[in-house]
């Protein structure tokens, strides 16, 4: 008897669960036309965004998955037997063009295409994915612990190969990040591939390590772990209005780009929702939104300088060819894991 | 007869006389039939949806094994594999000697403070894991307090990997050794006391003996972890490679699902290993726990309860001591340049990045994931030790069942993309629901459960099922009678492991979450990429306030079902 009253009570806790499983895990139901985009834009980015865009739109609600570049990447490599996502917001252009390459995304002339920079949009008409924004390479030199160890503040590129910043100097492994690999495409697509080797050997000899983020090399700079950091500007501009001791460094040469850009995906059956919002990100109130946290905006003459930006700051970028990085880029990163990769002890 | 040979020795010569199959032993079989397919479709078949790209090149064309030769081509990997079985040893040497004493002290002294000694000794999978990585740079970084310490030497490389693994591994492999020591028979001690046996050799001939099925299992979690761990080596590993980043550079890095999928399958080896010797030592093992044990209760005796009490206090300080650095970290407004106080992070954390939302999710998630998992590992495990019949599924279930702990949790997830978002999957609707979010984090924290649940079971004799069987009471009240209550402390334990980890969980998730399932832990990632440490370490330590709070709810509960059913060992419930 005893047994049957603690059988049934065990029963009751396992149907509980099993209840409690299916009940939890049926999907909530869309109401309005819900678009599901794969970003990796900032979290207070999107918030921006979506606000400006649901404002002019409400009968189209946005959905995010936001995550790393990479990370987002991969994930839409990997459903490509089933797409789950509508579009792609805010995705490096060397990603896009990748996603072009296997036929994932549909051409689509957002209105207004005509004020968007020729150099900032796919070329093919209609377009499959358009730029949105411009992040380039750039310097985080934290002076506090330069002033400590002695450390002149570099100006140039190859003022990092200088023998005083040895084991001082971190940047993303371009094998991992795709900041990485834009600072080694805009050095071999800026001085040819035997310069630009030569180059890298150099700077080789003074990193302390390179890192899978292209974050981390300015934050790694702002909490003082290694004085110079290879990243981008806008980590860079957000890593010092925390009050990080950091000045942002532009080396004088030029600097390596990629574009946030956006498609909409083949397999969408949401098309005309999907074209309101390409629409949207294309027109110069979407672009004024951008350039609240980047200099340069793929309409000209609505950029605002930037604090800590540098006003000629577009001048700087390399020639940037997104066909050739695409086809090159098995190549050269093998070339660079080859050289730089496999030596394990991190310099001193 | 047949019953007493049964369960532990799959490879001895087959029984001579075949028992007739009884209904009940049907029913047995047709349950671990289940657990069987919920592996093959859970584990199996997404794992070999991505592991045969290894013999496909990017456009999916069959080439053979090219893609390993060329892998095997590239200088850096011999240095990976190198560097991964250095590492991986190192830290599976240091571990267990460290959580067998932390083991041997909660169960074989009178220790004070068990159960807090307890819980603390649990923090290190409480925490997301980047909270430890971020924590050892502000201590033994180029900032760090206790740079010295490491003589000039960089906490970037080797050493920073091991000190994070083994904090990391630390409850894991606690987890089971404990396991192991708490089911001991206590008359064996009582005897070995009057017939006057050194206390050195009651450890080397009765403690250590029981033991060794837990120590081995534990050995080869830690292991496997170590082996197959990306985000710690990522962090703090500098130009360290070893072979689970091999993995985060192809495919994330670069996409390249194919070569990641050649990687994957290196990783396996040492898996395979780990279970050929799991395997090997399945036969020696001989329950100590008979039907007539009388559970071991440590008598006092002053020296070695304060040295053993020091020992686990000397530990917990080690661990709270990371954690207490990411606390600290969570309240100044930026290390290390200015270190005034700030609730600033946690507002933004909360607020601005979402996290509140996110964190119902991650509590329902983890709920969802030890109720379900403990049912269903506890229930596999014991049906795999303690019912009769199907051998060849038997073998095929403790195999399946030692594979997750070697397969990066990033290899999971995309193989469940690759499965479950297949147009021709008839569970494709499943994907980004919360259902496979709880499937893949069962799934993905499978083997040290299991094998807690079985060293638990292991040391039940087998003469409780023969007894039961002969008074032809079915297995499955045999079950919830007596297997349920005495193994209570183990299940309890693999709930609360469920629960913390799933809480805690990035690797696997981060492919599967959708818009409506977003996760705690995943926002967390997300502000540390950001560069948000403060916030993500505020984050960090809300999940660990939160998670703690659970475990001491979790205690409390428990100690109110173990009152009612471990009286017969109430010296040692912990």
């Amino acid at each position: 008897m005893q047994f049957a009253a603690s059988k049934s009570r065990w029963y009751k806790v396992a149907l509980f669960a099993l209840a409690s499983a299916i009940g939890w895990s049926v999907p909530a139901l869309a109401q309005k036309t819900e678009l599901l985009v794969y970003t990796a834009l900032e979290t207070d980015q999107i918030k921006a965004y979506e606000e400006a865009f649901t404002k002019a739109n409400p009968d189209v609600g946005i959905k995010w998955v936001r995550d790393s570049t990479g990370v987002i990447t991969a994930k839409l490599l990997a459903e490509k037997a089933n797409p789950q996502a509508d579009m792609v917001v805010g995705v490096s252009a060397s990603s896009m063009a990748v996603f072009a390459n296997e036929g994932m995304l549909q051409g689509y002339a957002p209105k207004g295409l005509d004020r968007i920079v020729p150099a900032y949009r796919d070329p093919r008409n209609p377009p499959e994915w358009v730029g949105m924004d411009v992040y380039g390479a750039a310097l985080c030199f934290n002076t506090v612990e330069a002033t400590k160890l002695g450390l002149p503040k570099p100006e140039s590129w190859k003022d990092l190969t200088k023998p005083v910043y040895r084991g001082k100097i971190v940047m993303p492994n371009p094998a991992s990040s795709g900041t990485g690999f834009l600072d080694v495409a805009g050095w071999l697509q800026m001085w040819g591939d035997a310069d630009a080797y030569k180059f890298m050997d150099g700077l080789h000899e003074n990193i302390a390590h390179y890192t899978h983020s292209g974050s981390k090399p300015c934050t790694e700079a702002g909490a003082g772990e290694f004085p110079i950091g290879v990243s981008f500007e806008y980590r860079a501009v957000t890593t010092k209005k925390k009050g990080a001791p950091i000045d942002i460094i532009f080396p004088t040469e030029g600097l390596g780009w990629d574009l946030e850009a956006s498609g909409i995906m083949k397999t969408t059956k949401k098309v005309e929702a999907a074209h309101k919002l390409m629409d949207w990100l294309a027109t110069p109130g979407a672009m004024e939104l951008f350039s609240k946290n980047f200099a340069v905006v793929a309409i000209p003459g609505i950029a605002k300088p930037l604090d800590f930006v540098p006003a000629d700051y577009e001048k700087r970028l390399v020639k940037n060819d997104f066909a050739w990085e695409a086809k090159n880029r098995d190549k050269i990163l093998a070339e660079w894991t080859k050289r730089y990769d496999s030596k394990s002890e991190p310099k001193k | 007869m047949t019953t007493a040979v049964a369960a532990p020795r799959p490879s001895v010569v087959s029984a001579p006389v075949r028992p007739r199959a009884h209904w009940q032993d049907r029913i047995a079989q047709g349950l671990l039939l289940g657990v069987c397919a919920f592996l093959i479709v859970f584990l199996l078949a997404p794992l070999a949806m991505l592991l045969v790209k290894s013999l496909q090149d990017r456009d999916g064309v069959f080439v053979g094994l090219r893609q390993f030769q060329e892998y095997f081509q590239t200088p850096a990997l011999r240095q990976s594999i190198v560097h991964t079985l250095a590492v991986a040893g190192t830290v599976t040497a240091v571990t267990i000697p460290l959580a067998f004493t932390f083991a041997y002290a909660l169960t074989r002294s009178c220790t004070p403070l068990k159960g807090t000694l307890r819980v603390i000794a649990l923090t290190p999978i409480l925490a997301p894991s980047l909270l430890p990585a971020i924590s050892f740079i502000q201590w033994f970084g180029t900032q760090g307090l206790l740079k010295w310490m490491l003589g000039g030497a960089s906490v970037y490389g080797p050493i920073g990997i091991i000190i994070s693994s083994i904090y990391a591994v630390f409850p894991h492999a606690l987890m089971i050794i404990l396991t192991a020591l708490l089911l001991s028979d206590g008359r064996l001690y009582e005897a070995a006391e009057s017939l006057g046996t050194p206390t050195l050799r009651k450890f080397f001939t009765i403690t250590l003996p029981g033991a060794k099925y837990g120590l081995i299992s534990a050995a080869m979690v830690v292991f496997s972890y170590t082996v197959s761990e990306f985000g710690i080596p990522k962090v703090i590993g500098g130009n360290f490679n070893v072979l689970a980043l091999d993995i985060f550079k192809q495919v994330i890095g670069q996409q390249n699902f194919n070569k990641g999928a050649v990687v994957s399958i290196v990783l396996l080896v040492p898996v395979l290993f780990a279970f050929v010797v799991d395997w090997v030592m399945q036969g020696r093992q001989q329950a100590q726990f008979s039907s007539r044990a009388v559970a071991y209760a440590p008598k006092p005796r002053r020296w070695f309860d304060a040295s053993m009490f020091a020992y686990c206090l000397f530990i917990c300080a080690l661990l709270l001591a990371v954690l207490g650095m990411a606390v600290y970290t969570s309240f100044i407004k930026l290390w290390p340049y200015n270190k005034s106080f700030s609730f600033a992070h946690y507002t933004f954390g909360l607020v601005d990045a979402g996290v509140i939302s996110s964190f119902f999710n991650s509590l329902r998630m983890a709920i969802l994931t030890a109720v379900l998992g403990t049912m269903l590992i506890f229930g596999g495990a014991y049906l795999l030790e303690k019912t009769r019949g199907v051998r060849g599924l038997r073998a095929l279930i403790r195999m399946l069942a030692a594979i997750p702990m070697g397969v990066p949790g990033m290899v999971l997830g995309l193989g469940y993309i690759f499965f479950f978002n297949h147009p021709d999957n008839p569970l494709n609707g499943l994907y980004h629901g919360m259902t496979i979010l709880v499937v893949v984090t069962i799934v993905h924290y499978y083997t040290s459960s299991h094998l807690t649940a079985v060293t638990a079971l292991k040391a039940l004799d087998n003469e409780f099922e023969a007894v039961s069987a002969s008074l032809k009471v079915p297995f499955y009240k045999t079950f919830f009678r007596v297997t349920v209550p005495v193994c209570l402390p183990a299940i309890l334990d693999i709930g609360r492991y469920l629960f913390v980890n799933a809480m805690t969980t990035i690797s696997a998730v981060v492919f599967l979450y959708s818009p409506d399932t977003q996760l705690a832990s995943l926002t967390i990632l997300t502000l540390d990429d950001a560069g948000e440490i403060g916030a993500a370490a505020a984050m960090a330590t809300l999940i660990v306030a939160a998670s703690t709070t659970v475990c001491v709810l979790y205690a409390i509960v428990t100690r109110l079902l173990l009152a009612r059913t471990q009286a017969w060992r109430r010296p040692l419930a912990l």
